[in-house]
């Protein structure tokens, strides 16, 4: 691993500073050793194969999971405590299929859904909520039931929840799987509009890297229960990917698309 | 018309509608999020559990009551704890609630007195209410309802979102056991005056009519308690009226005969709109 892929220059307060961290569930080590930090309003994509545990960095992100050893801390907190400006969209959701729920209601959790009492009506609150969706075009699904909507109009509608707390940093789980390329492109759209517009950090777990490649800042690459982040062109390169699997790996460029190819992946 | 507002002239017929209406009420408020939360079955077995707890202090010489309420919270408590997986939660409901019955039957074969109060609570009986047990019944009323109001927007958020509730710092499995308390608490208290049946009917009739006509949060539990004091009105006037027709088997057939075309017939545009979209799908 070369020096300036895994550690990127010291900058003032990162929105997240993991160092050295090492995660166990279910016995098995799915981190031995990651370490990175993103910047405040960067767009970056967490990258390796199954089972590299790319979803469960976002929840030890969150608070959700605890590292074993290492530390993460999250806009100055550590990882759980700053939670509420955090702007959370996991994957496989029970929420995605419900029709009893109007989207409107839906996206309304990401307001004030963990807030203790009934919420009384207020004209302010639907003024955000009607902001928000008009971010993500998404005014004309609110009438519509969760269940009734394309996976890109949910997507969009998740983001949308996700905007409402004022996020400083968005992480977006798998946020393309099963969608078909013209909405791929919308989604990816509007994570880049709203990622420069609001200057927020945005962490997007993808299986394939191609169809973001011109969009990222940065790429975070799991394998092997380790790291390595930096710009896209100089994280995955055979040097840099060799060492982080441990084992030769071949990076194929064709046609503006990059393929990751060997003999364990 | 005028028999009925007769009948308000008898105490027990006004006792049994202020009774009522309080059950109806709170029954029909939590049965919304029994019902998103697919708890129907625990919903179902918790007044059942606590047929042994009854049957219990019978045999122990106590106030049935205590042994109701202490088995159903207990048992509450113990579906809260376990269940996240909701197929694995149904099975473990089932074998607890089966064993509690089975213990029930088991208590009142020990029991060589006059066994008529545990079944009266299994089957209860609206027109026979104390003063006394209908304020108990409206005070426990109120408390669930306002506990619900206090549980309200995260209980909201944990039943449909759980995944993002949870990271949101919503502590999501201990409003799954408070959630369950509040419909134990209804369970015990409703239960010895209109019976299991009739519970159950309040719980689960209203809330699923509702979600099925209306789908903001707060308007499908005002249809569902406003169907609620419907059923429980309509199905006591009618029995009050024949006179031989029991109440809980007017307001189970009223749950039902307005459940039914709404399940056939509302809420087609989900599958239709899907339809649609497969048959773009398969031209283009």
């Amino acid at each position: 691993m070369s020096a300036p892929a895994l550690m990127p220059e010291p900058r003032p307060r990162p929105v997240i500073c993991a160092e050295g961290v090492r995660v166990d569930l279910g016995g098995q080590t799915i981190f031995a050793d990651v370490t990175f930090a993103i910047e405040d309003g960067e767009l970056v994509g967490i990258l390796g194969p199954n089972g590299a545990g790319k979803s469960t960095l976002l929840k030890v992100v969150l608070g959700l999971v605890k590292p074993v050893s290492g530390r993460v801390s999250v806009l100055d907190q550590p990882a759980g405590r700053a939670n509420a400006r955090i702007g959370y969209v996991p994957q496989f959701r029970a929420i995605e299929a419900e029709t009893t729920l109007r989207a409107r209601d839906v996206v309304r959790f990401g307001l004030d859904g963990n807030r203790w009492g009934p919420g009384w009506p207020s004209r302010a609150r639907e003024k955000r909520i009607d902001a928000v969706l008009e971010e993500v075009d998404g005014r004309e699904l609110a009438k519509a039931a969760m269940g009734e909507l394309s996976g890109g109009e949910r997507q969009r509608l998740l983001i949308a929840q996700a905007l409402l707390s004022g996020p400083r940093l968005l992480l977006l789980d798998e946020p393309l799987a099963s969608l078909d390329l013209g909405r791929e492109q919308e989604i990816i759209a509007l994570i880049r509009r709203v990622c420069r517009s609001r200057g927020v950090a945005v962490l997007f777990v993808t299986h394939d890297v191609n169809p973001l490649l011109s969009d990222l800042d940065r790429v975070l690459y799991l394998a092997n229960g380790r790291s390595a982040i930096g710009p896209p062109d100089e994280v995955i390169t055979r040097e840099i990917l060799s060492d982080l699997y441990g084992a030769p790996v071949e990076v194929v460029k064709t046609g503006g698309r990059v393929f990751v190819v060997g003999a364990r992946i | 018309m005028t028999a009925m507002l007769e009948l308000l002239r008898y105490p027990f017929i006004v006792n049994a509608l202020v009774t009522g209406s309080a059950v109806a009420v709170a029954a029909a408020a939590s049965g919304y999020f029994m019902v998103c939360r697919r708890a129907t079955f625990a919903g179902h077995a918790l007044p059942n559990i606590g047929f042994a707890g009854a049957a219990g202090a019978v045999l122990l010489g106590i106030e049935p009551v205590y042994g109701l309420f202490a088995i159903t919270v207990l048992a509450a408590v113990a579906i809260g704890l376990i269940g996240r997986d909701l197929r694995d939660r149904d099975v473990t409901v089932g074998v607890v609630m089966t064993f509690a019955l089975g213990l029930g039957f088991l208590f009142l074969a020990l029991y060589s007195g006059y066994a008529q109060r545990v079944y009266g609570i299994l089957f209860g009986s609206i027109l026979g209410i104390s003063v006394q047990a209908a304020r108990v019944t409206v005070a426990a009323a109120a408390t669930s309802i306002a506990v619900l109001g206090i549980l309200y927007r995260p209980l909201l958020f944990s039943t449909f979102d759980p995944e993002l509730a949870l990271a949101r710092g919503v502590p999501v499995s201990l409003l799954s056991v408070l959630f369950l308390v509040v419909l134990a608490i209804i369970s015990s208290l409703a239960v010895q005056v209109m019976g299991a049946l009739l519970l159950f009917t309040l719980l689960v009739g209203p809330a699923a009519t509702a979600t099925r006509l209306v789908k903001t949060p707060l308007w499908a539990i005002m249809v569902s308690v406003a169907l609620g004091l419907l059923y429980v009105w309509l199905g006591m006037a009618f029995a009050a009226v024949n006179g031989t027709i029991p109440v809980s088997f007017c307001i189970a057939s009223l749950s039902f005969i307005v459940y039914l075309p709404v399940r056939l017939f509302v809420r087609s545009e989900g599958r239709r709109r899907r339809g649609n979209t497969t048959a773009t799908g398969q031209l283009a």
